[in-house]
This record gives C-alpha cells, sequence and structure tokens, in this order.
C-alpha cells in the first residue's frame, strides 16, 4: 500500500463503506468526549490526513499488548484504521528481520523524522543493559535515539505506561516508565494490562485529527478513555452501596452478581474504560465474568498488598503487631503503674502531720 | 518513594507504628489509673457499690433533664457527632473489612448511602461543636491547645475519609493514602490526650457510681 | 511547722489515687459541669466551672501519675504549680464550692468533680490557703470542741430550758443506752427546739438515748477546711464518747456535712469501722415510722416543700425518708423542679457559711433557690439542716421573700399524737 494514500483513500479501497467510516467517526467522537457536532470534522480531518508513519518499540514486554491490540479487535474499523498507519516497525508483526528490520526503522526515522508517532511497549531496564537488547542496541539508547525524532510517544500497557510488571517489587532490572527516561516529547499513556485496543485507535484519530494530543489526566491518561473509575461505572454498584458482597468465589453473593469489594476488587481505585467499552468486541469485562478488577491501568497496581486484598485493609500484619503493643503496654503499665502507686504511699508515709497551728504560713 | 510505596508503607508499616503507639499507650494510660488503687471504704455500706458503679456506665449516658435544657446544643450535637463516627467507623464495608482482617471478627455493614449521609452529619456536627467551642465563655475558657488538636485530629479522618469515599480532591488511592494517615494521626495522639476519655469514662463512671451507690445514691 | 508549698503539693500527690486519676484522664472539657453548678449559673462567671476549680491538682496528677507528664517533667517542659496559683485558686476551692456534688450527678463521663475538691483542699489547707474563717472556726473545734466555740455550759444551758418547756429528761452520759445524739453546734445556739423535738418524739417512740458531755459536737472543721488528721481527730471523740457509753447507735443530727462527717468519712478517718451504727436523725425517724413507733395526730394543712441538703440527699444518700416523712406530715406537700439528689445548693454549705469573704458571693447564689421557691411558691420551706436553715433564712430576707424556714424533725414534733 502507498505511503502517501491518505486514510479515506486507503479505508475504500479496503471496501469501508462511507456510511461506515462516519459511524465510526461518530464513535470517535463520543468516545473522546467530544460534541456529536465534532463528527463530521474528524471525518474531514481523517478523510485527508496522510497515513502516518509508526515506530512500534517493544522492550520488557510480554507481547500481551500488541495481542490485543491487533488480534481481538481485527475485524473491526478501529483494526482497519490499525491498518491504515503505516507500521513501518514491529518486531511481532513485520516480516522484516535481523538486520532489515533494523534499516526498516533506520530508514522509517530518516524519512520521517519529527513527525513519526513512537510507540512504545514494554519497561526499560535501567540497570544493566544487558538485561535487554534488540540487535545489539539496549532498550535505553534504543528509545532515546527513536525518541529524539519523534512527534510524539505512546506508552502502550502499564509497563511503558509506569514500569509494570517489571518494575514489580524488588525491580532486580531497575525497570523504568518512558516517561522517567523522556522528558522533551509529548507522551501518552495508555495504560492497561493490556490496555483495550479501541483507545489507542482513539488516540490516533484524535491525533491525526487536531494535531495535538488529547487531554490527558495526571498520570498521562486520556481523560477520554480514563476520566471514570471502574467502580463508578461497574454494573455491580447498586449491590456495594446496598451493603450486598460476595464473601467467596462461590458463595450465594458470587452466584447473585453481587459486589466484588470484599474479594479485593480495586475499582473504586482503578480509572478505565473497561466498565463502559469492555473487552472482546464488547463482550463484557473482568468483573462480568466474576472476578475483581486488579486495578491494571493503574501505577504499581502488582504492589498493592494482593489481588484478593480488600483495598481498605492493611499490608502489614496489624493483629500481631497489637498482641505485642497489648504485652508491652501491659508490662510498662503495671510498671509505671507500681511507680505511681509506690509514690502515692510514700507520700502517705512521708506525710507530715497538720495540726491547726500549721494552717498559716510561717514567716 | 512513589505513590504506591508511600500508600503501601501507609497501610503497613505506618499503620503498624501507629497500632503499636496507640496500644501501648491506651494500655498503660488504663493501667495506669488502675493500679494507682484507692483504699478500702470503711464506711458502713447502705447500697451497693459495685451495682451503683455498673449503673451508673450506663445511666451517664443520658442527661438529666435539667442540662438537657441548660445545654441543649452542647449535649445534642455532642450525641450526633459520637454517634456520627461511630457509625461510620464501625458500619463501613471497608472498615469492617479493616476490622476483620486485623481483629477477626465483622458484622453487617450499613448501606452506603446511609454513611454517607451520617458523615455529612457528623462533619457538621464537628463543625458545629468547633463552633460553639470557641463561641460559648465557658468552653473557650477552658480550651487549650490539646481541645482544638483533638477536635482536628478527630475531624481529619471524617473529612478525608469523606473525599475518599467520593472520589474527589485527591486521586483515588492518594485519598485513602492521607485518609489513612489522619486516622494515624488520631492514633498517634490517642494516648497523651483527652481522647482517653473513650475509655477511661467507665473507670471514672463506674467509680462514681461506686461511691454513690455504697451511700444508697443513684447517680 | 509551718504551711507551705511543698507541703501543699506533698499533700496533693497523696490525695491523687485511681478515682481522680481516671476523672481527669476522662474530662473533655465540655463544660456541662458548669451549668450544674449555681455559682456559674447565678454570675455567669465561667471560672466558676467545677473542672476549672481542681485545674493546680490536675497538672500534678498530669505531672506526677501520667507517663508522657513525668516525661515532659523529666525533660523541664511542665510548668510546677506555684504558691501563687494556690494561692489564686483559694477562693475558687473554697469560696465558690459548697461540695454539693451536683457537678457530680451531670458529668458525662461520670466525673465525681465535688470528691476531687474535698482532696484538693488537703493541698490547700497544707500550703496554707484555706480562708480565715474556716482556719479559726478549725482552731476553735479543736481546741474548744465546737467550730462556733459553744462549751458544755453552754449545751447544758439550752438543754435546761427544753427540759422546762417539755417537761421531759433529756439524758446525758447515759451508760448503754442504744442511741447517742450527737447535735451540730448551730442547732445548740440558734434552734435548741431541735434538742427538744427529738427528745419528744423518742420518748413516745420510747427509744432509750442518750447526749455524750464529752462530744456532743457533730460537726467538723476539719473535713470543710481539708486536713484529715484534724477531721479524724474530732472524729474520734465522738467514737471514743460512743465506746464509753456503749452505745449501739450514734444519731446525725440534720446538719449536712454533720452526717457525711460522721456517717461517711468517719470510719475511713480513723481508720477503721465503727462499732456502732450511724443514722440521720431522719432516717431513724422514717425507721420509727415504719416500725408504727412513729404517730400524728394532725398535718400541716399550709403549702410546704422540701429543700434537701446536699450532704444529706446527694451526698448522703438520705433521699426517700424525708419524702415519705414529708407525706406524713404535710398534706401539701409539693416538690421543687429540681429535687432531690437534683437539689440545688443552699451556697452556703462546705464551709462557705464559715467563711465571711464568701458572704455576698453566697448571697448572690441564692437567685438559683430563690427562683426554684418561686417555680412552687410555698408557704413554709421544709428542710433538714440547721446551716442551710440560717442560710435559707438569711437569703430569702435579702430577697424580700416572706417564706418560713422549718425543721423537719421539729414540724413532725408538733403534729405528734398524744398518747
Amino acid at each position: 500500500m502507498s505511503k502517501d494514500l491518505t486514510i479515506g483513500e486507503a479505508l475504500r479501497q479496503r471496501g469501508v463503506s462511507r456510511r461506515g467510516f462516519l459511524k465510526f467517526c461518530a464513535a470517535t467522537a463520543s468516545m473522546m468526549a467530544l460534541p456529536p457536532g465534532m463528527a463530521p470534522v474528524i471525518a474531514a480531518a481523517l478523510e485527508k490526513a496522510r497515513r502516518p508513519s509508526v515506530i512500534w518499540l517493544s522492550f520488557q514486554e510480554c507481547t500481551g499488548c500488541t495481542e490485543s491490540l491487533t488480534r481481538s479487535h481485527s475485524p473491526t474499523v478501529e483494526g482497519l484504521i490499525f491498518d491504515t498507519i503505516s507500521l513501518d516497525y514491529h518486531h511481532t508483526l513485520q516480516a522484516a528481520a535481523g538486520d532489515a528490520a533494523e534499516a526498516a526503522r533506520v530508514a522509517a526515522m530518516e524519512e520521517n523524522y519529527g513527525n513519526y508517532i513512537l510507540v512504545v511497549d514494554g519497561s526499560i531496564p535501567t540497570g544493566n543493559p544487558g538485561f535487554s537488547t534488540i540487535a545489539g542496541i539496549s532498550n535505553l539508547d534504543m528509545l532515546r535515539e527513536t525518541a529524539a525524532g519523534a512527534a510524539a510517544i505512546v506508552s502502550v500497557g502499564t509497563c511503558a505506561a509506569y514500569g509494570g510488571i517489571p518494575h514489580a517489587n524488588p525491580n532486580p532490572t531497575g525497570a523504568a516508565s518512558v516517561s522517567d527516561l523522556v522528558s522533551d516529547k509529548p507522551i501518552i499513556n495508555v495504560p492497561g494490562c493490556p490496555p483495550i485496543p479501541v483507545v489507542i485507535t482513539g488516540v490516533l484519530a484524535h491525533y491525526l485529527t487536531f494535531g495535538t494530543i488529547p487531554e490527558l489526566d495526571d498520570l498521562g491518561r486520556p481523560r477520554a478513555h480514563y476520566g471514570q473509575s471502574i467502580h463508578d461505572r461497574c454494573y455491580r454498584r447498586p449491590f456495594y452501596d446496598k451493603g450486598l458482597f460476595a464473601e467467596t468465589f462461590d458463595d450465594e453473593g458470587a452466584k447473585k452478581g453481587w459486589c466484588l469489594y470484599k474479594l479485593g476488587c480495586k475499582g473504586p481505585t482503578t480509572y478505565n474504560a473497561c466498565a463502559t467499552t469492555k473487552w472482546n468486541e464488547g463482550t463484557s469485562f473482568p468483573i462480568e465474568s466474576g472476578h475483581p478488577c486488579l486495578g491494571c491501568s493503574e501505577p504499581d497496581f502488582w504492589d498493592g498488598g494482593g489481588f484478593y486484598k480488600a483495598l481498605s485493609t492493611p499490608t502489614a500484619d496489624i493483629t500481631r503487631t497489637a498482641v505485642y503493643a497489648v504485652g508491652a503496654g501491659a508490662a510498662a503499665g503495671i510498671a509505671l503503674g507500681a511507680m505511681n502507686r509506690t509514690k502515692q504511699k510514700r507520700m502517705a508515709k512521708e506525710h507530715e502531720k497538720v495540726t491547726i497551728d500549721d494552717l498559716e504560713k510561717g514567716d | 518513594m512513589s505513590e504506591i510505596e508511600l500508600f503501601n508503607w501507609i497501610r503497613g508499616p505506618a499503620l503498624q507504628i501507629a497500632t503499636l503507639i496507640f496500644v501501648v499507650g491506651v494500655v498503660v494510660r488504663i493501667l495506669e489509673v488502675l493500679v494507682l488503687g484507692r483504699k478500702q471504704d470503711l464506711s458502713e455500706a447502705r447500697g451497693s457499690g459495685v451495682a451503683g458503679g455498673l449503673r451508673t456506665i450506663i445511666s451517664r449516658m443520658f442527661p438529666d433533664r435539667g442540662t438537657l435544657q441548660r445545654s441543649t446544643f452542647n449535649v445534642i450535637a455532642g450525641y450526633v457527632f459520637h454517634v456520627g463516627f461511630l457509625v461510620t467507623l464501625l458500619f463501613y464495608t471497608p472498615h469492617i473489612l479493616l476490622f476483620r482482617d486485623s481483629l477477626g471478627v465483622s458484622w453487617p455493614a450499613l448501606p452506603t448511602p446511609v454513611i454517607d449521609a451520617t458523615a455529612v452529619v457528623t462533619l457538621i456536627a464537628l463543625i458545629a461543636v468547633l463552633v460553639h467551642r470557641i463561641q460559648h465563655k465557658v468552653m473557650r475558657f477552658l480550651s487549650g491547645f490539646q481541645d482544638y488538636l483533638v477536635w482536628l485530629v478527630t475531624f481529619l479522618p471524617l473529612l478525608t475519609g469523606y473525599f475518599a469515599f467520593h472520589r474527589v480532591v485527591l486521586d483515588p488511592q492518594a485519598m485513602i493514602a492521607v485518609h489513612i494517615l489522619s486516622v494515624e494521626l488520631f492514633m498517634v495522639v490517642f494516648p497523651f490526650t483527652k481522647l482517653m476519655h473513650t475509655f477511661t469514662l467507665f473507670m471514672a463512671r463506674y467509680y462514681n457510681g461506686h461511691i454513690a451507690g455504697r451511700r444508697g445514691v443513684k447517680t | 511547722m509551718s504551711a507551705s508549698l511543698e507541703k501543699g503539693i506533698h499533700a496533693l500527690k497523696e490525695q491523687i489515687n485511681a478515682p481522680v486519676a481516671s476523672f481527669f484522664s476522662s474530662c473533655v472539657r465540655c463544660g456541662l459541669c458548669a451549668e450544674a453548678c449555681l455559682f456559674f449559673t447565678e454570675t455567669g462567671n465561667p471560672k466558676y466551672t467545677p473542672i476549672h476549680k481542681l485545674e493546680p491538682m490536675r497538672r500534678v496528677w498530669q505531672q506526677e501519675y501520667t507517663f508522657w507528664g513525668r516525661f515532659a517533667k523529666a525533660l523541664g517542659l511542665s510548668k510546677p504549680v506555684t504558691d501563687k496559683e494556690l494561692g489564686d485558686w483559694e477562693t475558687l476551692v473554697y469560696d465558690s464550692c459548697t461540695l454539693c456534688g451536683r457537678c457530680s450527678m451531670v458529668c458525662p463521663v461520670g466525673n465525681d468533680i465535688t470528691y476531687m475538691i474535698r482532696k484538693m483542699r488537703e493541698g490547700m489547707a497544707a500550703s496554707g490557703h484555706a480562708p480565715e474563717g474556716l482556719v479559726g472556726a478549725t482552731k476553735l473545734a479543736v481546741t474548744v470542741g465546737s467550730p462556733m466555740g459553744v462549751k458544755l455550759p453552754a449545751l447544758q444551758a439550752q438543754i435546761r430550758q427544753v427540759e422546762a418547756e417539755t417537761g421531759l429528761k433529756v439524758p446525758v452520759n447515759v451508760e448503754g443506752a442504744d442511741y447517742m445524739l450527737l447535735l451540730s453546734s448551730m442547732e445548740i445556739m440558734n434552734f435548741p427546739e431541735f434538742i427538744g423535738a427529738v427528745a419528744k418524739i423518742l420518748d413516745k417512740a420510747k427509744v432509750s438515748w442518750t447526749i455524750s458531755s464529752e462530744a456532743f459536737e457533730a460537726t467538723n472543721s476539719g473535713i470543710q477546711i481539708g486536713v484529715s488528721e484534724i477531721a479524724a481527730e474530732l472524729v474520734q471523740r465522738i467514737v471514743d464518747a460512743a465506746d464509753k457509753l456503749k452505745v449501739k447507735n450514734v444519731i446525725s443530727p440534720e446538719c449536712g456535712h454533720a452526717y457525711m462527717a460522721i456517717r461517711w468519712e468517719g470510719p475511713n478517718l480513723v481508720g477503721k469501722p465503727f462499732s456502732f451504727r450511724v443514722v440521720h436523725v431522719l432516717e431513724l425517724l422514717d425507721e420509727l415510722r415504719a416500725d408504727g413507733r412513729l404517730k400524728l395526730s394532725s398535718k400541716e394543712t399550709q403549702r410546704l416543700t422540701y429543700h434537701d441538703p446536699c450532704q444529706v440527699s446527694r451526698r448522703g444518700g438520705v433521699v426517700d425518708q424525708p419524702r415519705r416523712l414529708m407525706d406524713m406530715v404535710a398534706e401539701n406537700f409539693d416538690e421543687m423542679p429540681e429535687s432531690g439528689t437534683m437539689n440545688w445548693c443552699c451556697g452556703a454549705g462546705g464551709g462557705v457559711s464559715s467563711n465571711e469573704r464568701a458572704d455576698d458571693l453566697r448571697l448572690q447564689v441564692f437567685k438559683r433557690k430563690k427562683a426554684q421557691l418561686e417555680a412552687v411558691k410555698p408557704d413554709a420551706l421544709v428542710s433538714a439542716c440547721s446551716n442551710c436553715r440560717i442560710h435559707l433564712e438569711d437569703g430569702l430576707e435579702k430577697y424580700g421573700m416572706d417564706i418560713p424556714v422549718l425543721s423537719l424533725t421539729e414540724t413532725i414534733a408538733e403534729h405528734l399524737a398524744d398518747e
């Protein structure tokens, strides 16, 4: 496919109708919390936009993000949009290998310097560079080199966005997020383990439409997709409010679909579009299948004290502390009390008799 | 320290430290009082001191009519914030989970909208008692730094809890962290201040009722 | 030896025990005790808040008997109680507290504030901050045997008078009598009718009784001023006399604080239980009534109300007895709005009446009693404490109220059946 085609042309070549395209634009507008009137604007912009060159770098990752972003949505319009970008470098998807692959990356960089979009999945080891290398280049060097010419960076997945699982305590590789290492480029975090595919197309659509990156929250996530907590949009929320909870995974409450808070659901502190956009072509999301939210789109979700531990419970053994404290307190209290008592008794013993002649102060 | 590390520290080691100070402090303070002891009363009892003591523990929960009439606001606002504080502390699901996790006992929760409303009422009552403390000539006269400190450390857990519940001001995890931190502050301040009345009032009422009960006086 | 700050602090340290520690630990500075204290309600001055009257003692407790207080003291962070402070507190502890115990009834955390004031006076007296009037009364009590300086010949004269009026023999120093009657100096000097009333009632009820010439004074200045060893000495005189006469019971006169002294503090002051029983005269009268040995031929027809002497009812437990007796003797008995254990003090108990410096204040706070009386508008006011009666009469006169003040015992004696 020629790189010079616009997105509109590319889509039509692939048999997407004008009507289908507009529908996608309307959905994109609504997803990005734009007024419905913006749909034609998006359509017009996308029609004319040249397919951007995208360089995709995979570092310390599991390829789950790629799986999510490519395969699971492949037959959809979003998938086609994805196809229409000029994906010039991607380990898993590109045909080239070895030197040819690296040459493609260098070529794409040179050709589109300053304009290409850099997508990163996986965290970057900052310890020994040998922990993860590609074609003999350390992840850190490759990121710096590629980031230098990028128009914007999209950190796909929690690893790239916040360090993710490699960053989990004790973080043996010194894993860092993209934003930890690059500070002079606009970075859009699309966290999740994996993230919802539609989000990245939405982000790309926004970028192509407006030429800017979407509004981000303080964790660098597009507000349009990460603006609401799972808890607030959860269909099980009424059970939470009524105080109806599943206590175990197989009790009556679980069967009746009650709230999973007590089973460790991180919905209240997790911001993502799972509860509204859902997964697998809008089929469901984890809570719908009876599992608490792990909070995978939040930084350090792996270190939050256990997936099945309720948010409000302590991460330390408070019971043992309390038991020791009672023991220590009792010992100290009896000792101090005994000192008090001794003092008081001594006072009584040393009492100097007060007679009627002692009622006035001496001179 | 990353945010999650701070959060985990707050609900881990910091909570342990706070628990340690709280429990050791409270136990010490209670024993300091009890071990001090008192002399046996040699007068011939008219009534049962023990019965009087136990009776007063309960009866002092209710004000006499004159006090209710003369100090209506003080009594009502005091009731509201005490009951509200305890209800939000003891009947909110996440709190019950904390108790279940650390004490091994749990009990049914109240619906969250009830807790939400209770928290608002309690916050208002706490503000009202503060204003009252500042305006009422007796309370202002009696109040010192400690009284305002204790008010603050009681107010903060409710306020931060309310914010965390509604996920406002800070991001939810940070707000929960601040909330837990405020509770830890409450726990640390507790044994050194008049917050001790939570425990010692039972002793005080018992002694008062015991003294009166022996004399055949119902207090 | 003379009084000093050191002795005062020493005494306070000695007085602090588990109840005091629990009370100070529990106070939340809610100020409810102020509204229970007539010295606050009638003056509006917050310094009269009961718990505030204990502030120096609270600091001694904190610095000596709490771990963080001792810690702060070791670091030199706490301010020791000074002689000047104790001096400043003198009027609060003596002039504006009648030990009436009303604050102890309303404290929501259950503090017995009165119990602590009583203890604090030990420190005040030992540090030389007792009021002159009380010091004088105490000296008289110890040296002469009566805070008012009443000597045996004065009592003997009153007895002769009573005997002449009633035609009854007032038994003195009768060994083996069942009951030994104590009197307060005020009764001897101001209300000798009381002796006659008791004589008539006990004669009718065929009770064997006596008065000791060696210990007839029931009041105890040592308690009011707060010197336990003086109080003990005064109690011991009664114990010795009772033992000498081998009586089974000692009758406390109406006087409230005399009852407190001999009934509740007495055994603790002398350090051992009594070999005799102590009854308040109203308690005895009620027992006689229950036994059918107290019969009346007529009733008071005027509208009466009953003023509870604090030490008799709230602090003493004689609450129902006077009400049963009132019902017996009065056709028209109405309670004041807050009565019994919640009664308002007349304003002169706890040594306030012996302290001339407090005269204006006690009359000022009498307004509380005045308001209570205005709510009932009785034809006469009955009470059971000579000290209350004197002050009630004073107060009524000051506020231009024409309500006679009666003694319950005397009122009953007036209506005794003849047979």
